[in-house]
């Protein structure tokens, strides 16, 4: 009984004193908080990209002292990839005034995406969440460059044909679709369709449940039977390496199939040893620590222990980088808005405005250190996503590496989905707030 | 029309015209089917011997091949490492009786199993804390396991078979003679099924309770270790493994809580009905059907018989 | 000392049945709802309404739901997270094609559609039984999951597969939405909960709830004293997933504001409101006000009071710390009183009484 009173107090205690939690950032700093997940079924794609995001606002803060600067006041919150935690996070952080918001997850983004507007709080969601959040006309506090699932597949499909000698070699030919049974997974569904429909190959659909992510023996009968010429598999944690591992079983030519950028991580074809050996995905960001960016990382934060990461090797990794991309896009964002608005410190309307004026070129990579490593970004007032330029990567038995050109976006047939699919959106939610932020105009 | 052909004549066509298909579909079934009675094995091992419904056992199947992975990282040379998780798993059952059971005795079932889930998270706590949440790659070839693939060449097509699902397929046969054998010939043997009869009749033989749950508790921890082995190698191990064991649910009621029996043929029915029923009659509503289709069959045999295939005759009186 | 009832003479039948029988009692209920409804809307902040008290009295609701049905009927659950998503989806539809009407409406009205497919999944209740029914429970739970990715109908066929709530007002205030304070969502929710506390207390305290617990205690005897299974243990199914629909409907519209099935009535939100009806007590109304306030402040208060009081954990060691305290803490109350944590301020309420002479 006293055990549990002492409990029971602590809990009190802890409730009590959460008000003290909410401290004002100090001056002359912007609060960037990272929802990342650590914990939990999905850490392992969650923990590279925590410690890549990490590593390069904290190299920035040695480098340079910020940004600007300004120093960056980093914190992260544990969300073990859980939509109720996400939601605490966002609650825990909003009254000291963030920035922006990353909540890398679709569905704490999907929760969030309302509110933004009302907090004055932008959110990146970096290539995940709500396709239709492109539009920046509908969602002036969303963004999701640099490319979106719709995006992704019609790489996937350009890809395909240029694998096979051209768009007119598509017709007759089969597409399967391996996908999680969720909203994330059957979101390139519409896009596909419509692409097979125009171009005449067949589109078949292979769900999975989200119960049965490591369980897929059905789901590759039919693959078996069907024999698609080509996979696209939008997974998501342990269902890619389960998918690489059935691939290899079921005697599928692993160099037919294609992951979604985030069924690109190490992890998920590491697991296939020697036979995952061609298995490819889609990324917008090189691997390894040839870029004078990555060895700034090593140099500022990794040897001088500032890094979460244990073992160097994993630095350089797919996801790793891409944590790093993200964290290059909200740094640029925050550069942006110092530029357009000449202050040093910038809130969350700045940023936004930043980020609608984020324009990252060849010559700006270069001088960030990137040259090679990711494509340039530009992002506008009415197009918050951009359709950059995305390649294939191939898995070499211990690293991706690059496997084709950088592929534009099939835009014309992207674009109109994205306006229909927010007007929709904006349609169904009765009160969604029309556009009042002007655009800055383009520099 | 067209759907009454789609639903009863047209998989059956498909069924006749490729045979190596239905084959593979079948040999599919087979293996999955192993492993969930593998899986399910471990709670009729501990229901049996305590009326404790486990639902740690998913956490153990992951928490024993993290173990033995996690021991490997670190340099332990992988048989040694196995031996060493074996110990592991001792060590827990011999903790989760001093700490979870005894104090436990005697309260109802449903406390009982709440008491496995504080366990569940405890286990999830301490895997992640030691481990850390990165998926790792079962050392299957370290241990020796086949990999690659036999081709057979029959039915007027290719059916596959490999390896290391015959291998899981040997060794899940191999276990479960192996543990009717102790069970019918052995002292402890014959003191674990006087437990299962009746606590307190085995009690007053002189049979030590606890000293029997150690040993089940352990057993059911060695079943694990096992099914991690086998399941990391079909995928990776992370705790999103823990959600296949739930696959074990209806291969249980199925089965029948109480049989060893029971849990290995409702594992085939499980296995073998719903990679048939997701292949011939999944695309009829959209496929991705195996997450609730185990559920439906077991349900329909429990309408026939509540106590599932083998259990216990269930007999109420007042 | 204080809390005695000595003095206080019944002189009917009625106030001796009273569920509060004692003044004190009542006092300090009418104090509880005060805080509920005054204090903490004027003095609480944002963040420990938004994730605190929201949640705590959405799970609350379903675990009275879950209650009714395993605490009071002896029929263990395991689909109680897809009842709630039933809930949801109902009321999504339904204030989507009839937006003219009050949300509130709807969200009640939703509990029935939730009820009528509970019942359906109860029908096998009547031969399958224990461990069995629960296992069979899980069909529905995962047959219903399925339904909700599988049927675009249900989420009126939008791009991102998810509820994306609409905004409605009530008397000139918006009530769900983005553009809702969390006082005004905290305020309905606080509203609906008590009223449906009210009616199951008063459910459970009468002859429907009498014969759900016969059919608990040894369901052969109670259809010899004339009750009749098949009704009893459908009628509880019914409202169990009523309770559960409309918690599910609060879930979505008062709560998330919008989100996706798997994500929010999966498994692991079944599991999470069993726990809360054992630890809080089986077969206790208030019970079910503890276990949801365990289980659902406890990591909250952990994850962020713990920082708060100086014990700075990064983020993925506390997140570790938390399921190992989380566990211990099921497995300390479960040997401390395995009747849970109504049992416990029972006790306390005992010695309350007899303090400081106790005999």
């Amino acid at each position: 009984m006293k055990k549990s009173a002492l409990a029971l107090g602590l809990v009190v205690g802890a409730l009590v004193g959460m008000p003290a939690f909410h401290e004002a950032s100090a001056q002359e700093s912007v609060y960037v908080p990272l929802f990342t997940y650590r914990t939990g079924p999905f850490a392992g794609s969650g923990i590279p990209i925590a410690d890549g995001m990490r590593d390069y606002l904290e190299m920035l803060n040695q480098r340079d002292g910020g940004i600007g600067g300004v120093k960056i006041v980093i914190e992260e919150c544990e969300t073990g990839y859980d939509t109720k935690k996400g939601v605490e996070c966002y609650e825990a952080v909003k009254d000291k005034k963030p920035v922006m918001t990353n909540p890398y997850s679709t569905g704490i983004t999907l929760q969030l995406i309302p509110r933004a507007s009302v907090d004055n709080i932008p959110m990146l969601s970096m290539a995940y969440g709500l396709s239709a959040s492109a539009d920046g006309s509908v969602f002036p506090w969303i963004f999701n460059p640099p490319a979106t699932y719709w995006d992704g597949a019609s790489v996937m499909v350009t890809y395909m044909a240029q694998q096979l000698g051209g768009f007119d070699k598509l017709r007759g030919k089969k597409l399967g679709l391996i996908h999680l049974d969720a909203p994330f997974g059957k979101e390139p569904i519409p896009l596909l369709e419509n692409l097979a429909k125009e171009y005449g190959f067949e589109l078949k659909l292979y769900p999975i449940a989200a119960a049965d992510m490591q369980n897929q023996g059905g789901t590759w009968l039919a693959i078996r039977r069907d024999r698609p010429d080509f996979i696209y598999n939008q997974g998501f944690g342990a269902m890619n390496p389960t998918a690489v591992k059935e691939a290899i079983r079921n005697n599928y030519p692993i160099g037919k199939m294609v992951g979604v950028w985030w069924a690109g991580g190490d992890d998920d074809a590491r697991g296939g040893a020697a036979e995952a050996k061609g298995y490819k995905a889609l990324s917008f960001n090189q691997t390894g620590t040839d870029y004078p960016i990555m060895q700034d990382i090593i140099k500022h934060v990794f040897d001088k222990k500032l890094s979460k990461v244990e073992n160097r090797n994993r630095i350089g990794e797919a996801l790793y980088n891409r944590g790093v991309y993200n964290s290059v896009l909200i740094a640029e964002a925050i550069r942006t808005a110092q530029q357009i608005t000449g202050k040093k410190v910038v809130d969350g309307n700045d940023v936004r405005r930043g980020l609608e004026s984020l324009n990252i070129t060849e010559a700006r990579l270069k001088e960030l250190g990137m040259e090679g490593f990711a494509a340039p970004v530009r992002v506008t007032c009415a197009d918050h996503n951009g359709h950059n330029k995305a390649f294939v990567a191939e898995w070499d038995g211990t690293k991706y590496v690059k496997a084709s050109d950088w592929i534009s976006p099939i835009k014309d047939k992207v674009r109109p989905l994205i306006e229909s699919a927010a007007k929709e959106y904006a349609s169904g939610n009765t009160g969604w707030p029309k556009r009042t932020e002007a655009c800055d105009s383009p520099s | 029309m067209d759907i009454l052909y789609s639903i009863f004549v047209d998989p059956f066509v498909q069924m006749g015209s490729a045979p190596d298909l239905l084959a593979q579909t079948l040999w599919e079934g087979f293996v999955g089917g192993i492993l969930y009675a593998l899986i399910a094995l471990g709670f009729v091992l501990i229901f049996k011997a305590s009326g404790v419904f486990n639902f740690a056992q998913g956490i153990m199947v992951v928490f024993a091949a993290l173990t033995l992975v996690g021991l490997y990282e670190k340099g332990v040379p992988a048989f040694l490492a196995l031996a060493l998780t074996i110990g592991v798993m001792f060590v827990l059952a011999y903790a989760i009786e001093r700490a979870v059971l005894r104090p436990l005795v005697n309260q109802p079932d449903i406390i009982l199993f709440m008491a496995t889930f504080g366990l569940t998270y405890l286990l999830i706590g301490l895997g992640e804390a030691i481990f850390g949440g990165n998926p790792k790659v079962m050392i299957a070839e370290q241990l020796y396991l086949p990999k690659g693939a036999i081709d057979l060449k029959i039915l007027g097509g290719v059916v596959t078979l490999q390896k290391i699902d015959i291998a899981a397929a040997i060794i899940a046969i191999a276990m479960i003679a192996a543990l009717s054998l102790f069970f019918q010939y052995t002292r402890i043997g014959r003191a674990l099924r006087a437990v299962a009869d009746s606590h307190k009749a085995a009690l007053s033989v002189g049979i030590s309770l606890n000293q029997i749950w150690v040993i089940v508790w352990f057993i059911a921890g060695v079943v694990a270790l096992i099914t991690g082995i086998m399941w990391g190698a079909r995928s990776d191990v992370s705790f999103a493994l823990q959600v296949v064991a739930l696959k074990a649910l209806p291969v249980l009621i199925l089965g029948g809580f109480t049989s060893v029996p029971g849990a290995i043929v409702g594992g085939l029915i499980i296995g073998i009905g719903e990679k048939i029923g997701e292949f011939y009659w999944g695309p009829l509503v959209g496929g991705a059907t195996e997450s609730w289709l185990a559920y439906c069959i077991a349900l329909v045999f429990l309408m026939f018989r509540p106590q599932g295939l083998f259990g216990e005759r269930i007999i109420e009186r007042i | 000392m204080f809390y005695r009832e000595a003095g206080q003479f019944k002189t009917s039948y009625a106030a001796d049945m009273a569920i509060f029988p004692i003044l004190q009692d009542r006092i300090g209920l009418a104090v509880v709802l005060a805080i509920a409804f005054i204090a903490i809307p004027l003095f609480g902040s944002n963040f420990l309404i938004q994730t605190v008290m929201i949640p705590f009295l959405v799970f609350s609701l379903a675990a009275i739901g879950l209650n009714i049905l395993t605490g009071y009927t002896g029929l263990i659950s395991l689909g109680s997270g897809a009842f709630m998503g039933v809930g949801a989806y109902a009321c999504y539809k339904l204030t989507t094609i009839f937006p003219g009407v009050n949300i509130i409406v709807w969200i009640l009205f939703s509990g029935f559609f939730a009820a009528a497919i509970g019942v359906v999944f109860g029908l096998p209740s009547l031969r399958i039984k224990g461990f069995y029914l629960t296992v069979a429970t899980l069909a529905a739970q995962f047959f219903l999951q399925w339904s909700f990715v599988r049927i675009p109908w249900l989420y009126n066929y939008n791009a991102s597969g998810a509820i994306e709530v609409p905004q409605r007002m009530l008397a000139g205030i918006t009530v769900t939405g983005a553009n809702a304070t969390p006082v005004t969502r905290y305020l309905v929710l606080l509203s609906i909960v008590i009223l449906l506390t009210w009616i199951a207390s008063n459910l459970v305290h009468g002859r429907i709830g009498r014969s759900w617990m016969a059919v608990r205690d040894m369901d052969i005897a109670a259809e010899l004293m004339g009750i009749r299974l098949l009704p009893a243990k459908l009628l509880s199914f019914a409202v169990s997933s009523f309770y559960c629909g409309v918690a599910g409907a609060c879930m979505m519209f008062l709560w998330y504001g919008g989100g996706e099935a798997n994500d929010a009535f999966n498994i692991n939100q079944s599991f999470t409101i069993l726990f809360m009806v054992i630890i809080g007590g089986l077969g206790s109304i208030i019970g079910s006000y503890f276990g949801a306030a365990f289980i659902s402040i406890l990591p909250t208060a952990l994850k962020f009071g713990l920082p708060a009081m100086g014990i700075a954990l990064s983020g993925p060691v506390a997140e570790h710390l938390n399921y190992i305290i989380l566990g211990v803490l099921i497995l300390f109350f479960l040997i401390v009183e395995p009747h849970g944590l109504a049992r416990l301020w029972q006790i306390g309420k005992q010695k309350l009484r007899v303090w400081p002479f106790p005999y």
